[in-house]
C-alpha cells in the first residue's frame, strides 16, 4: 500500500464517520479531531475503523500520538511497514 | 377494545407524521413490539406498543400529521371479537358516516380508515423502479399515492434528500426552542459544580482496555453514566419527572444521553436500566444508540422516558458544562473535559486529572445541600472505578 | 358533404333500399308521416306501400313480423318509434330474435335490423325518455349499435343490414339535427370503438348521445391544462374493450359517461371490465358520470340536472385528478 492509497483509506474510513469532510479542507499538521470535531464515540469507531480496513492494531496507549491527519499517516505507514 | 394512541415522545413533541405501519388489521402484537414508524422533528421513530392483543383497525394512514394522543389502532383483548367488542367511540361512529355516505348521492370513501391509498399503477411503479412505497407522500384526492408521486419521488429522492435535510434541521431547533424556553421559563434551575480527580478512573480504564480489542474498549463516558445512576439510587429526588405540580420519582435510571447530530441539534434518547448493566453492556448500548441516533432510528421508549439527562462534552470540549434540565426532567448532569491540574493531594502540590462534574436541578423538587451530596457521592463512585 | 344526422340515417336507408329488393322498411309513422323523426320522407312515394309499410301500433305484432320476414329471406328495418316502446316487444327481440340461431342449431339466422330512437332532453317526461341501451346489450345474439356522429348514422346501417344475426340500432333523438361529414365512401365498421381525441391524463368513455357533451367537456379541460382522450364506444354488443384498455393503459385514469342510470348500467359493464383487466395500470378509482337515479323529470332545469352534463364530467375528472 503507497501512500496514496493509505491516505485515500483513511479518508474513506474518516467519511463513513462524518460524511460531511471535504477532504481539501482538512490540514495535514492541524489536530484532526477538532477540524472535524469527533466526539469519543467518533473517533473510537474511527480507530476500530482503521482496524477493520486496514489489520493494524491501535493499542490505547498510542491514542496520544495520534493527534494530525499527518501524526494518523504516519503511524499507520510505520505499523505497515 | 383498546385504543392505541400516539405517544408523547418528548416534551417538544405536540404531534408526529406516521411513516409507516408496521402491522396489518389481524397482527396479533405484544409489549414492547415496533408497531409503527413516526417521524417527529427530530427523527424517525420506531413507536412501541405496550399492550397485547390483535389489531383490529388501522385509524391513522401513513402520510398522516396526528397530534400526541391521537388514537391511531384499536387491538382486540384476548377474547374479544369484533362483534362483541367494548366500542370505543370512534368505531360507534363508523355505522353513522357510512349510513349518510349511502344517503349522499356520490358517496366519498370515508378518509382515514383502513389501508393507505395507493393506486394499483402507482404500487406496480414503485416496484419497478425500486421505490419504497410507503416512504411516498401522496397528492391524489384524499392523500392518494398516485403513479405521478411514485415518478417524482423516484426522480426527486436525490435532489430532494439536501431540503429534506434542512427542513429537518429547521424543525429540530424548533423543537429544541421549545423544550429549552418551556424548562427555562417553568424550572428554577439551580447549578453545582464539583472537580473530581480521575487519575484512579483513567488508570483503571487504561488498564481495562489494554486487554481489549479496539472494538471491545470501553469510553469514560459509560464509567461516568454507571456512576451517576448509582449515585442516583441514594439520591432518588434527582431522577424523575416534575409533573402536575409533584415530582414523581423514577423507580429505575433511564438515562438520557445528549447525543449531537453532526449536522446539527441534538438529541437525547434513554439507555434504559443504567444501574443495572455492567459497562460492557452499556458500551455496546451506547455505540448502538449513538449509531441509531444518528441514523435516525430511534425508538419510541428511549425518547419518551429518560428520567434524568447526562451531557458529556467529552475530550474535545470546556472544563466546565451547565446544563439546561429538559422538562419534565428534573435533572441534568454534565461532564467536562478531563484536564491535567495543579492539585494538592495529602499536603503535597502535584499535577491530577481532573474533571469537572456539574449538577443542573429542579429546586421545586431538590435543594443545592441534596445537590451538593449527590455530585460528592458521584465523586466518590469514581475514585472506585472497579465496583462500577 | 355536410349534412344532419336524420339526413345521414335517411341516406343510409335510401341507398339500402335502392341497393337490394329485399330491403324494406316497416314501422309506425314511417309512410305517409315521413317517420317520427323524419328519416323516411318522401320514401312511400319513391319505393311505395310494399316496401315502406305503415303499421297498427303493436310493437309486438310489427317486431315479430320483421323477424318472420328476416327468417323468409327478406332484409327487414323494422323502426319501433323510441326505446320506450320498445318494451313492448321485448319478447320479439329477446327471446325469438336473439334465439334462434342458438335454438334451430344454426339452421335459421334473423337478418332483422331495428331502428329506434333513444334518449331524455327534449322534456318528453318520464315514459318517453329512457336510455335502455344497457338491457339489450345484455343479451347474447344481437348486435347493439349506438351511432353517435354523421359518419355512423351513415355507414352503420349497410353492415347492419349484412349481418346475419339481429342488429338493434339506437339513435340518440337528441343527434338528429346535429350536423357533421360522413365517411367519403359512407362506409365504417361495426366492430370497434372509435377514438376521438387523444389525451394523456385521462380516458373518457362514452356513447350515443353523450358523446358531444363527452367532448364538450375535453375541449373545457383542455381550457384547464387536462388532456383527455374520448372513446365513443359505437358498438355497445359487442364491447371492444381493447381500445379501452389501450387507452386506459397509457392514461391509467378512466371516467364512463352514460346516460343510462348507475345501477347496472353499460357503465358499470365497462368498469368491471377495467377492473378485471386492467387493474393494475390504474392510478385512480374509474369513475362513472350517468343520469341520476330518478325517472326523467319533465321540468327542464331538472331534466338537465338529472342527466350528465358537460359541467359534471368536468368535475368528475377534477375530483379524480385532485384538482
Amino acid at each position: 500500500m503507497d501512500e496514496n492509497e493509505l491516505r485515500a483509506a483513511v479518508i474513506a474510513t474518516l467519511k463513513a464517520i462524518a460524511p460531511e469532510v471535504a477532504e481539501g479542507d482538512l490540514r495535514a499538521d492541524r489536530p484532526l479531531r477538532s477540524q472535524v470535531d469527533l466526539d469519543s464515540m467518533d473517533w473510537l469507531n474511527f480507530l476500530i475503523g482503521l482496524h477493520e480496513r486496514l489489520q493494524v492494531d491501535i493499542p490505547e496507549a498510542d491514542y496520544a500520538r495520534l493527534v494530525t491527519l499527518g501524526d494518523v499517516l504516519d503511524y499507520l505507514a510505520r505499523k505497515l511497514a | 377494545m383498546i385504543e392505541f394512541k400516539l405517544p408523547s415522545l418528548g416534551a417538544d413533541m405536540d404531534e408526529g407524521k406516521l411513516l409507516e405501519w408496521k402491522i396489518r388489521p389481524g397482527d396479533r402484537v405484544s409489549k414492547g413490539q415496533v408497531v409503527a414508524v413516526v417521524d417527529t422533528s427530530k427523527a424517525a421513530v420506531d413507536v412501541e406498543i405496550w399492550s397485547e392483543g390483535t389489531v383490529f383497525e388501522l385509524l391513522v394512514e401513513s402520510g398522516e400529521t396526528i397530534p400526541v394522543g391521537t388514537p391511531m389502532a384499536t387491538l382486540l383483548e384476548a377474547g374479544e371479537t369484533p362483534q362483541n367488542a367494548r366500542h370505543s367511540p370512534h368505531t360507534a361512529a363508523a355505522p353513522q358516516a357510512s349510513v349518510a355516505a349511502a344517503a349522499s348521492s356520490t358517496p366519498e370513501p370515508a378518509a382515514g380508515v383502513g389501508r393507505r391509498r395507493i393506486s394499483p399503477a402507482a404500487r406496480k411503479r414503485a416496484e419497478e423502479l425500486g421505490v419504497d412505497i410507503e416512504t411516498v407522500d401522496g397528492s391524489g384526492p384524499d392523500g392518494a399515492v398516485t403513479l405521478a408521486d411514485v415518478e417524482q419521488a423516484a426522480g426527486a429522492s436525490r435532489a430532494a434528500a439536501p431540503q429534506a435535510a434542512i427542513d429537518r434541521q429547521a424543525e429540530m431547533r424548533r423543537a429544541i426552542a421549545a423544550a429549552m424556553s418551556r424548562s427555562k421559563r417553568e424550572i428554577p434551575h439551580y447549578y453545582l459544580a464539583e472537580p473530581v480527580p480521575m487519575r484512579r478512573a483513567t488508570a483503571w480504564l487504561a488498564q481495562a482496555n489494554a486487554g481489549r480489542p479496539i472494538a471491545a474498549r470501553l469510553l469514560m463516558a459509560v464509567v461516568q453514566l454507571k456512576a451517576v445512576a448509582l449515585a442516583l439510587k441514594t439520591f432518588p429526588e434527582m431522577n424523575g419527572f416534575f409533573r402536575d405540580g409533584a415530582f414523581q420519582p423514577a423507580a429505575a435510571a433511564h438515562v438520557g444521553v445528549a447525543i449531537s447530530l453532526r449536522q446539527g441539534g441534538l438529541v437525547a434518547p434513554a439507555i434504559h436500566d443504567v444501574g443495572e448493566k455492567s459497562l460492557e453492556q452499556l458500551m455496546t448500548e451506547l455505540a448502538d444508540l449513538v449509531k441509531r441516533a444518528r441514523a435516525g432510528t430511534l425508538r419510541s421508549s428511549e425518547l419518551a422516558d429518560p428520567t434524568i439527562t447526562v451531557t458529556n462534552l467529552g475530550e474535545q470540549g470546556v472544563a466546565t458544562v451547565y446544563g439546561v434540565i429538559y422538562p419534565p426532567q428534573v435533572a441534568l448532569v454534565g461532564f467536562g473535559r478531563i484536564i491535567d491540574q495543579p492539585w494538592v493531594e495529602d499536603g503535597a502540590l502535584g499535577v491530577m486529572p481532573i474533571v469537572t462534574t456539574s449538577l443542573a436541578a429542579d429546586h421545586r423538587v431538590s435543594d443545592g445541600h441534596r445537590g451538593a451530596r449527590f455530585l460528592a457521592e458521584l465523586r466518590e463512585l469514581l475514585q472506585q472505578p472497579e465496583k462500577l | 358533404m355536410k349534412m344532419t344526422y336524420r339526413e345521414a340515417v335517411r341516406q343510409a336507408m335510401h341507398e339500402a333500399l335502392v341497393a337490394d329488393p329485399r330491403v324494406f322498411l316497416m314501422g309506425e309513422d314511417v309512410g305517409k308521416y315521413g317517420g317520427s323523426y323524419a328519416c323516411s320522407l318522401g320514401f312511400l312515394e319513391e319505393f311505395g306501400p310494399e316496401r315502406i309499410r305503415d303499421t297498427p301500433l303493436s310493437e309486438l305484432g310489427f317486431v315479430g313480423a320483421g323477424i318472420g320476414a328476416a327468417l323468409g329471406g327478406l332484409r327487414p328495418i323494422v323502426e319501433v318509434m323510441t326505446v320506450n316502446f320498445s318494451l313492448l316487444a321485448l319478447d320479439q327481440i329477446v327471446n325469438t330474435a336473439a334465439t334462434l340461431r342458438h335454438m334451430s342449431g344454426g339452421q335459421f339466422s334473423v337478418p332483422l335490423v331495428v331502428r329506434m330512437a333513444t334518449g331524455a332532453g327534449r322534456q318528453l317526461a318520464a315514459q318517453h325518455s329512457h336510455s335502455l341501451e344497457n338491457w339489450y346489450a345484455h343479451i347474447p345474439g344481437i348486435k347493439v349499435l349506438a351511432p353517435a356522429t354523421v359518419a355512423d348514422a351513415r355507414g352503420m346501417l349497410a353492415p347492419a343490414l349484412a349481418d346475419p344475426d339481429p342488429v338493434i340500432i339506437f339513435e340518440h333523438a337528441q343527434l338528429y339535427n346535429l350536423e357533421g361529414e360522413p365517411a367519403e365512401d359512407g362506409h365504417c365498421d361495426i366492430a370497434t370503438a372509435a377514438l376521438h381525441r387523444e389525451g394523456a391524463d385521462v380516458s373518457l368513455v362514452t356513447y350515443g348521445g353523450s358523446l358531444p357533451k363527452t367532448l364538450a367537456a375535453a375541449g373545457q379541460l383542455a381550457a384547464e391544462g387536462i388532456a383527455a382522450e374520448v372513446i365513443d364506444l359505437r358498438v355497445l354488443r359487442p364491447l371492444d374493450m381493447a381500445t379501452i384498455f389501450h387507452s386506459v393503459r397509457k392514461t391509467h385514469k378512466a371516467v364512463v359517461v352514460d346516460e343510462g342510470w348507475k345501477s347496472g348500467s353499460l357503465a358499470a359493464e365497462v368498469l368491471a371490465r377495467l377492473a378485471e383487466e386492467c387493474f393494475y395500470e390504474l392510478d385512480a378509482p374509474p369513475a362513472r358520470v350517468c343520469s341520476a337515479e330518478v325517472p326523467i323529470p319533465y321540468a327542464r332545469h331538472l331534466e338537465e340536472a338529472a342527466l350528465p352534463q358537460p359541467a359534471r364530467i368536468v368535475a368528475a375528472v377534477r375530483r379524480m385528478l385532485g384538482k
